[in-house]
C-alpha cells in the first residue's frame, strides 16, 4: 500500500515539476517547497536544538514494568541523525527526476521519524529518564478506534457517491440511544443487556444513516445540508435525552465492556500486550477495517456499489439498481457509526455526556481523505490521529521545561498535527475523491 | 438457440416517445433483421437516440411495440434489455475510468466464485472475445489510460460478454480518427459474419454507403423513408435527412476586398506547457474576403486565434483589428471593438452550459442597453431579443429558458453564431465553426459566414476540413509549425497542393505568394 502510495506520488510531483506557466518560468513542484521545509528544519535541529538539550542518557521503554525492554540514547545525537536524515531529504528533492520514486521514499521516512524525534526532544527537555513507548502505541490504538470507524462508514457512503458529513451526529445519537437503552432496559446490572445495548447503538446508527438516504437520495437535498442536519439533530436530541430520561433514571453510570486477552499471543514481548489485548469493540474495529476492504474490492456487490460512486449513469446502463444500491452502502456505514457510537458510551467509558464525540466524526472524515478513500489508508489516518492524540496526552504528562519555563502542553500537542500537514501535503499527494460524489442521480425515464 | 431467418431479430412498431415540449419519436417503425447490418440516420436531434434508448429499456415507449425474435417484449429497465440479448455501445461511453477493464466489462454481471469476484475468469473470457472479434484490449488495463478507441472495444466487449447478439452502436465513428474508423468497420464486419446483427446510427453519408444492407431515414423524430445502399446515393440520402435538396458546394459570389481589418504582424504565441507554437506569423484580412487558415491540428491554429481575441498573451509580435492596436487589449475590449468570435471549443469557450439560451444569446451584451439598465437586468429584453434570433437562426428548441446544454450539438452552435454573427461585427474569428454538426446545420452556418463577409466583414476562418477550407475562403494560408508556409488565391490552388504544404510544409514547385 505504501509503497503504491509512493510510486504514485512520484508521478504526480512529476507532471508538476514539468509543468511551465504560460509566461514561461519554472514553477516549485510540491516535492521541491516540502524539501525546502526538510531542509530548513533539518538545520535548525542540528544547529539550534540539538546543543541545548542534555545530553544525559534518556531511555525508551517497551512493555511494561518492572523489568521493561529498553532503549537508551543521547537525545542531542538522535536529534542530529534526525537533523542530517532531513537535509538528505531536502537534497533528494532537487535531485533528477528519476530519483523521484526514492525522494518520496526518504520523504515519508523522515515525517515518520518526527516522532521519535518529537518524543526525544521532550524527553531531553523534562526531568524524566524514560517513556514507555509501548503504553504510548497501545493508547493511539484505542484512540485510534471511532476514527477508524467513522472513516469506514465515511468510505461506504463516499463510494457509493453520498457525501456523509453527518458521521459525527450518526456516532453521537448512537452513543447517547445506545446508552440510555442500557439505563433503562438493564438497569445498568447485566452484561447481557450490555450487548443489546451495542445492538440498539449499532442500529441507531443505521436509521439515521436511513434518513441520509432519504434525504439526499430520494428528495436529492444537497449532501452536506443534509449531513449538517444530521449532527444539528443528533446535538439536539441526545441533549434532551440525557437530561430528561438518562439522569432522571439515576443509572447515569452503568458497565462497560471488558479487556480481554488472546490466550498466548498477548504474552508476546512487546507487542502482546499492545495487539492482543484489548476490548470487543476495538477488535471489531479491525474486523470492521478488513471486511470493509474485502467486500467493497473483491465482491461484485463491492464492485456495483463502487461503480454507483463514479458513474452511475454508466452502472445504469449495466442494469444496476443505482438507488438501491446506495440506500445499501449508506446503512452498512450507518451500523459502523453506531458501532464507533457505541465504543463511546458502552466501551471507552460506561456513560453518556453532551457531545462526547468530540469531533471524532469530523476527524474521521479527515482520515478518509488522507487515505485516498481506501480502507487501509484511512485506517493508517486514523492511527496517525489516535498516535496524535496519545502523544499529546503523554507530553503534557511529562511537563517539558526549557530553561526553568514550562512549554505549554498546548504547544506539543499541536506538534502531531504540524507533522500531519507536512505528511498530506508533502509526501502523499493528491486525494482525488469519487468521481460522482455528492450529484444526485435521476433514474431514465 | 435456433434462429429462424425470415423472422426480424428486432422489430419497432409505431413507437411515439415524447418529452416534455417535445416529441422524441413519432410512429417510428424499424425492422432488423439477422446478420444485417441496419444504418438508422438522420440529423442531429433527429430522434435517433430516443428510439434506440427506448428499445433498450431506458425510456418506456408512450405508444407502439417492440419484437424480439417475433415475440412482443415490454422492458422494464436495462437488464430486460439485455437479457433480451440487446447490447448498446452508447455515443458517450458508459464506462468507469478508474476500473480496469475486466472490471469495467463485468460490472452488473460479475463472475464470481463463492462469494468474490473471479476476475481470472473474467481475464479468460474477455481475451477469448478479444481473439475471436478482432477486438484486443488488456484486461488489466484502466479504462481512464485507454485510447478513445480501445475504449470503444471494451464497450464492444462489455455488450458481447453478455452475449448480446443484437447490437446498437450509437454513433460509434463520431469519436474516431480516420485509421481508427477503418479498424472499426472492419470489426463490425466480423461481427456480423458470427451471426450477430447491428443497428448502426450515424449522420455521416459516406460511412452509410460503405456499411450499410439497409438505411432507415429519421427526420424530425419520424421516419421519412427507408433506402437501399446499392441504389442510392449521398445526393437521395441528404434529401431524405434534411427534407429538401442539399448543396455541397457553397454558393458565393466574388469577393470585394477593402480595407485592412484583421493585421498581425510577427505574432509568437506559447501553448499551455510554453512552447512557441506560433511563431513570428503575419497575414492581413480585408473587409469583405474571408481568408482561410489550412493545415493538420496541432500546428498552432488553436493558440492563433486565441491570441487574436485577446485569449492568450502574445510573446512577440503585433496584432491590429479594426484600425485598432489590439495587442494588449483583453478579449472583452476586442468584442466591444466589433470582432466577433466563434470559439473552436464550443463546451468551454462558446456558451455556459446551465444557462438559458436566452442568457447564452446575451452573454457578448449582457452589460449593454436594452439588456440591461444600469445594474439591473432586463429579462423581457434579453427573452424577446432571444425568441427572435431563435427563429432568425433556425435554432431547434422547446424555449429559450431551456438551459443550452439540453441542446444538441448544431442547436448549441447555432446559439452562438446567433449571439456572435448578429451584431454586424467588423471582423470575425471562425474556429471549427461545423465540427461534429449534420449538414443541415453545416450548410446553414456557411451560408451567414458568407452572408457576413458580403456584408463587408473581415473573416478569419480556420478550420481542420479541408473542404470547408476550399470552399469558404477567398484566400488560403496554410499553417505549418506555427508559421505559414504559403498563401494563395483560392481560384489559383488545388486540395493536392494545400493538402502537399500541410503535410511538408514546403511547397512542391508552386509559387506560394507570402503576404
Amino acid at each position: 500500500m505504501t509503497g503504491a502510495g509512493v510510486d504514485e506520488v512520484a508521478e504526480q510531483t512529476g507532471t508538476v515539476t514539468s509543468d511551465v506557466g504560460a509566461t514561461g518560468r519554472r514553477r516549485l513542484g510540491r516535492r521541491q517547497i516540502t524539501g525546502v521545509l526538510f531542509a530548513v528544519l533539518g538545520v535548525i535541529l542540528i544547529v539550534a536544538v540539538a546543543p541545548s538539550i542534555t545530553s544525559e542518557t534518556k531511555s525508551f521503554a517497551f512493555e511494561s514494568p518492572p523489568d521493561p525492554l529498553q532503549f537508551s540514547f543521547s537525545p542531542p545525537t538522535l536529534i542530529v541523525a534526525v537533523g542530517v536524515l532531513y537535509l538528505l531529504s531536502a537534497v533528494a528533492a532537487f535531485s533528477p527526476q528519476r530519483f523521484d520514486g526514492w525522494a518520496g521514499r526518504l520523504h515519508l521516512f523522515s515525517a515518520i521519524s518526527a516522532v521519535p524525534l518529537i518524543m526525544a526532544i521532550a524527553l531531553g527537555l523534562s526531568g524524566s529518564s524514560s517513556t514507555n513507548v509501548t503504553n504510548l502505541l497501545d493508547e493511539s490504538l484505542v484512540l485510534a478506534t471511532p476514527v477508524a470507524l467513522g472513516a469506514m462508514t465515511g468510505l461506504w457512503c463516499e463510494r457509493s457517491g453520498i457525501i456523509n458529513i453527518g458521521i459525527e451526529g450518526m456516532m453521537l445519537a448512537s452513543a447517547g440511544v445506545g446508552f440510555m437503552s442500557f439505563a433503562l432496559l438493564g438497569a445498568a446490572s447485566s452484561v447481557a443487556w450490555l450487548w443489546v445495548a451495542v445492538l440498539v447503538a449499532i442500529l441507531t446508527g443505521g436509521l439515521l444513516a436511513l434518513l441520509l438516504a432519504v434525504l439526499s437520495i430520494n428528495f436529492g437535498i444537497n449532501q452536506i445540508v443534509a449531513g449538517v442536519v444530521i449532527n444539528l439533530f443528533a446535538l439536539g436530541l441526545t441533549g434532551f435525552l440525557r437530561s430528561e430520561v438518562i439522569v432522571p433514571n439515576g443509572n447515569s453510570k452503568g458497565l462497560s465492556t471488558t479487556e480481554f486477552g488472546v490466550p498466548l499471543l498477548s504474552r508476546l514481548p512487546i507487542l502482546g500486550e499492545t495487539l492482543f489485548q484489548g476490548k470487543p469493540i476495538h477488535y471489531a474495529m479491525y474486523a470492521v477495517v478488513g471486511l470493509t476492504w474485502l467486500v467493497m474490492f473483491r465482491t461484485a456487490w463491492g464492485l456495483r456499489v463502487r461503480s454507483c460512486g463514479e458513474n452511475p449513469h454508466a452502472a445504469e446502463t449495466l442494469g444496476i439498481d443505482v438507488i438501491t444500491v446506495r440506500y445499501q452502502a449508506v446503512v452498512v456505514g450507518g451500523f459502523i457509526a453506531g458501532m464507533a457510537g457505541a465504543w463511546f458510551s458502552l466501551e471507552s467509558q460506561s456513560g453518556f455526556e453532551d457531545n462526547m464525540t468530540n469531533s471524532a466524526g469530523f476527524i474521521a472524515l479527515a482520515a478518509l481523505i488522507f487515505g485516498k478513500w481506501t480502507p487501509w489508508g484511512a485506517f493508517a489516518g486514523a492511527l496517525l490521529f489516535g498516535f496524535a492524540r496519545a502523544l499529546g496526552s503523554r507530553l503534557q504528562f511529562l511537563q517539558v521545561e526549557i530553561g526553568g519555563f514550562g512549554i505549554p502542553s498546548e504547544f506539543f500537542q499541536s506538534l502531531p498535527f504540524v507533522v500531519t500537514i507536512v505528511v498530506v501535503a508533502g509526501a502523499l499527494g493528491r486525494s482525488i475523491a469519487p468521481a460522482a460524489e455528492g450529484q444526485p442521480f435521476r433514474r431514465s425515464k | 438457440m435456433t434462429v429462424d431467418e425470415r423472422v426480424p431479430v428486432l422489430e419497432v412498431r409505431g413507437v411515439t416517445k415524447t418529452f416534455p415540449g417535445v416529441i422524441a419519436n413519432e410512429d417510428v417503425d424499424l425492422v432488423l433483421h439477422h446478420g444485417e447490418i441496419h444504418c438508422l440516420l438522420g440529423e442531429n436531434g433527429a430522434g435517433k437516440s430516443t428510439l434506440v434508448n427506448t428499445v433498450f429499456g431506458l425510456y418506456q415507449p408512450d405508444a407502439g411495440s417492440i419484437h424480439v425474435r417475433g415475440e412482443q417484449v415490454r422492458f422494464g429497465g436495462v437488464s430486460d434489455a439485455i437479457d433480451a440479448g440487446i447490447g448498446m455501445v452508447h455515443q458517450h461511453f458508459q464506462l468507469i475510468p478508474v476500473f480496469t477493464v475486466a472490471e469495467n466489462v463485468i460490472l452488473g454481471n460479475e463472475v464470481t466464485s463463492g462469494p468474490f469476484l473471479d476476475l481470472n475468469a473474467a481475464r479468460e473470457r474477455i481475451t477469448e472475445l478479444g481473439t475471436r472479434y478482432g477486438l484486443k484490449v488488456d484486461p488489466d488495463a484502466k479504462v481512464g489510460d485507454l485510447s478513445v478507441g480501445e475504449q470503444q472495444r471494451v464497450e464492444l466487449v462489455k455488450a458481447l460478454f453478455r452475449e448480446a447478439d443484437i447490437l446498437i452502436l450509437d454513433e460509434p465513428t463520431a469519436v474516431l480518427t480516420p485509421g481508427e474508423v477503418d479498424d472499426f468497420f472492419s470489426v463490425v464486419r466480423s461481427l456480423v459474419d458470427q451471426g450477430k446483427s447491428i443497428v448502426f446510427i450515424t449522420h455521416k453519408l459516406r460511412e452509410v454507403l460503405t456499411v450499410a444492407d439497409r438505411i432507415t431515414v429519421l427526420r424530425g423524430g419520424r421516419v421519412a423513408g427507408t433506402a437501399d445502399p446499392s441504389s442510392a446515393t449521398q445526393q437521395s440520402l441528404a434529401n431524405l435527412m434534411v427534407g429538401r435538396d442539399v448543396v455541397f458546394q457553397v454558393e458565393k459570389g466574388e469577393s470585394a476586398p477593402a480595407e485592412v481589418r484583421i493585421a498581425i504582424d510577427g505574432m509568437s504565441v506559447e501553448d499551455d506547457r510554453g512552447v512557441l507554437t506560433v511563431n513570428e506569423l503575419s497575414l492581413k484580412v480585408r473587409a469583405g474576403e474571408i481568408f482561410g487558415v489550412a493545415g493538420v491540428e496541432g500546428n498552432g491554429q488553436r493558440e492563433l486565434v486565441e491570441a487574436v481575441a485577446g485569449m492568450r498573451p502574445k510573446v512577440g509580435g503585433h496584432v491590429e483589428l479594426l484600425g485598432r492596436n489590439a495587442t494588449k487589449l483583453s478579449p472583452r475590449e476586442i468584442t466591444e471593438l466589433g470582432v466577433a468570435h466563434i470559439p473552436e471549443d464550443r463546451g468551454k469557450h462558446g456558451v455556459v452550459g446551465a444557462y438559458s439560451i436566452a442568457d447564452n444569446v446575451v452573454l457578448n451584451r449582457y452589460h449593454h442597453r436594452p439588456f440591461s439598465r444600469r445594474f439591473i437586468r432586463d429579462r423581457q429584453a434579453i427573452a424577446s431579443e432571444a425568441e427572435t434570433l431563435v427563429e432568425r437562426f433556425d435554432v431547434r428548441t422547446p424555449g429559450v429558458d431551456v438551459p443550452i446544454q439540453n441542446l444538441s450539438g448544431g442547436n448549441q452552435q447555432k446559439v452562438i453564431v446567433a449571439r456572435e454573427l448578429s451584431g454586424q461585427p467588423g471582423a470575425i474569428l471562425v474556429a471549427q465553426p461545423t465540427r461534429g454538426l449534420d449538414i443541415g446545420s453545416i450548410e446553414f452556418i456557411h451560408n451567414q459566414i458568407i452572408a457576413l463577409r458580403d456584408e463587408g466583414a473581415a473573416v478569419l476562418l480556420v478550420s481542420a476540413e479541408l473542404d470547408e477550407i476550399l470552399s469558404l475562403s477567398d484566400r488560403i494560408g496554410v499553417l505549418y509549425r506555427g508559421r505559414l508556409v504559403g498563401v494563395f488565391d483560392t481560384a489559383e490552388t488545388s486540395r493536392e497542393q494545400l493538402g502537399y504544404l500541410m503535410a511538408t510544409g514546403a511547397a512542391s514547385d508552386a509559387e506560394a505568394s507570402v503576404v
